[in-house]
């Protein structure tokens, strides 16, 4: 039987108070398996972005309960959060984010330095991070800067940088979102291939076809789960073509 | 994370505009480098003034017309240094000083224009601490007859005489003929007299035939140098001397026609006036310091903006507040040790060039180039923190949706 990775129970997210309160998650039921590759989509307003938010730990819920990897995360404080993004997640952003000044193996490295439980010696850093640059395929380039980069090869970077602590989520937001179809369909390969090799993805899109990579979409609707299946089932894809 | 991470990620920041870092440290430069020159100046004319107290000698009292007498009031004269040289125990030597306007010197062919002519009483090298080097000094019979004669300085002396003996020849100061018996050692420029271009003759001698042509009566005299047996007896020596002239002159002791000063009184007016203009130095060296401060607080500020999405990917990447905190404090903290570092650079050469080439004379002060390196970093910590706080008080979620 597969390990639960992500366990939510109840979680809402309110902002404002009382009468003028604003439920952006109104109770969220979610379980995410070790190895699942996972799409989540919705409306814009319709809570996804602030699940992800707290699922990837910049947030915390208001109340509920969110387990990640066995630990209960949902009232650690900051420092606690930023060690668990550290160890137990990497991101992968629409617009990327990499630091211009730093090259690609720079950007790669960054995780590394922000490592709480041990200080890797500079030496070693590096050797993982080609290692994890190699994987995506751009053992070529890694002294290239951002700037000398495609669209492409910089999310290629960034999810290079997302491996490289060896975290058992990967986040995805809109990976493909500031790319072209071709290019979107290459680091959808690369996802694909990392789901195959075992790693948890949980992915954030609006692209019915980017979807379609998962094995299961979560469809997000006023702030609660609306529908959680398979994409050949999963009716928020077509209540969102109809929209 | 380590330190010497956040310090490398820290100096990076600072490279990614470097003309703009250095535009920053401008201000912290000015300010430490004001620091030490200031210090070096203040420095170097406290040891100036030291060594005009021993040049002076530091038991001299100085006896002069007070400053705003009345024009019909009595004035000092040649009788009151007798009475002090009679009457005030606890003395070495009582010199009368007057001095005819400049008077032109001929000698050997040569003639000097515009030169200082000092009549003293015969106990001046002993009172001043200023001994002849060759020939001898006039004696007190020969100044209460008006001997023609004359003592020169010995920048005088070369200057008439180059190597020959200057001994026994003879000069004509304006009209006079005098008879050279003295050359007097070397001095230099004490308080801004030239001592050695000057020529020293009898007092009576100044009376009997330079002074008529002055128009304030014939035999007063401009001042009294009275000196003391030890430092220790000159406030006895002031006292008696108040005593004798109040007398003399029929005035209140408290409220004299007359001032006695001691070289200390002298010097702690210039060291008062120096103490005053260096205060104002430290408060512009402050204040420049400071305004540098706040130059990098806005320039900090301004990079935190900028930088908002890097602080959030590090965030999200796993950096804690500390972590965003420390860097943007060490690089204002870079920022003004570097500035710090090129000051003390700036300071150091700008006293010993000013030392070297300026009217001032300047001693760097060591302790002042640690003092102004604290001075900077505190600056650095100070300024740097506001701003650094800012950074880390960001919300990974907001700085990570920042354009």
């Amino acid at each position: 039987m597969e390990s639960i990775l992500i366990e939510t129970k109840e979680m809402t997210k309110v902002y404002g108070e009382a009468d003028a309160a604003i439920f952006a998650l109104a109770g969220i039921n979610l379980q995410v398996r070790n190895g699942e590759f996972v799409a989540i989509m919705g409306h814009s307003g319709s809570g996804k972005s602030t699940l992800l938010n707290i699922l990837g730990c910049l947030d915390r819920p208001t109340t509920g309960t969110y387990m990640l990897d066995g630990r209960d995360v949902s009232q650690l404080n900051k420092n606690q959060l930023a060690e668990i993004r550290n160890q137990k997640l990497g991101f992968i952003f629409q617009s990327f984010n990499l630091l211009p000044r730093l090259s690609a193996l720079g950007n790669v490295m960054l995780p590394m330095f922000y490592d709480p439980t041990e200080d890797i010696p500079a030496s070693e850093a590096k050797t993982r991070a080609i290692a994890s640059l190699e994987s995506v395929g751009l053992g070529s380039r890694m002294d290239h800067y951002p700037n000398q980069l495609s669209g492409g090869q910089q999310q290629r970077v960034a999810i290079a940088r997302a491996l490289v602590n060896h975290p058992p989520l990967i986040l995805a937001d809109e990976p493909t979102g500031n790319l072209d179809s071709k290019t979107g369909a290459e680091i959808m390969e690369i996802l694909d291939q990392l789901h195959k090799d075992g790693t948890t993805i949980v992915m954030v899109t609006h692209e019915p076809d980017i979807a379609q990579h998962a094995e299961r979409v979560v469809c997000v609707k006023d702030g609660m789960i609306n529908s959680d299946g398979d994409h050949g089932s999963a009716p928020c894809i077509g209540e969102r073509e109809l929209a | 994370m380590k330190l010497n991470k956040i310090l490398r990620s820290a100096w990076e920041g600072l490279l990614l505009n470097k003309g703009r870092s250095f535009l920053t440290t401008l201000g912290v430069i000015i300010g430490v480098a004001s620091v030490i020159i200031m210090l070096a100046i203040s420095a170097g004319t406290e040891a100036e003034i030291a060594k005009q107290i021993n040049a002076l000698g530091a038991s001299l009292v100085i006896v002069s017309p007070a400053k705003g007498t009345p024009g019909s009031a009595r004035t000092l004269l040649y009788d009151d240094a007798l009475a002090i040289g009679e009457q005030v125990v606890g003395i070495v030597g009582v010199s009368a000083e007057q001095a005819p306007p400049p008077q032109n010197i001929k000698a050997n062919n040569q003639t000097l224009g515009d030169i200082s002519v000092i009549g003293t009483s015969a106990e001046f090298p002993e009172v001043r601490d200023y001994p002849v080097a060759s020939g001898r000094y006039f004696n007190q019979s020969e100044d209460e007859r008006k001997a023609k004669v004359a003592v020169l300085g010995s920048g005088i002396a070369t200057d008439l005489f180059g190597d020959t003996d200057p001994i026994g020849q003879v000069i004509t100061v304006g009209t006079t003929k005098l008879t050279i018996i003295g050359v007097m050692e070397s001095k230099g420029i004490v308080s801004d007299v030239d001592y050695d271009g000057r020529v020293y003759i009898p007092v009576n001698l100044v009376f009997a035939k330079f002074i008529p042509t002055m128009n304030i009566g014939p035999d007063r005299i401009r001042t009294i140098y009275v000196k003391a047996e030890s430092p220790e007896k000159i406030s006895s020596v002031i006292t008696q001397i108040t005593a004798v002239l109040a007398e003399r002159h029929d005035v209140d002791a408290s409220n004299p026609d007359f001032s006695v000063q001691t070289q200390q009184d002298i010097i702690d007016t210039r060291e008062a006036t120096t103490a005053a203009f260096r205060d104002l130095l430290a408060w512009v060296a402050g204040v420049s310091l400071v305004v540098g401060g706040i130059g990098i607080m806005n320039i900090m500020l301004v990079s935190v903006t900028e930088r908002t999405r890097e602080i959030g990917l590090r965030q999200a990447l796993g950096a804690r507040p500390s972590d965003v905190l420390l860097q943007f404090l060490l690089e204002a903290v870079i920022l003004s040790l570097v500035g710090g570092l090129v000051g003390i650079i700036l300071g150091v050469g700008g006293s010993y060039l000013f030392g070297k080439f300026g009217s001032m004379s300047t001693a760097i002060v060591p302790l002042s180039i640690p003092l102004a390196f604290g001075a900077a970093a505190i600056v650095g910590i100070f300024f740097g923190y506001y701003p650094a706080v800012q950074a880390a008080k960001l919300d990974p979620i907001v700085a990570l949706r920042h354009e």
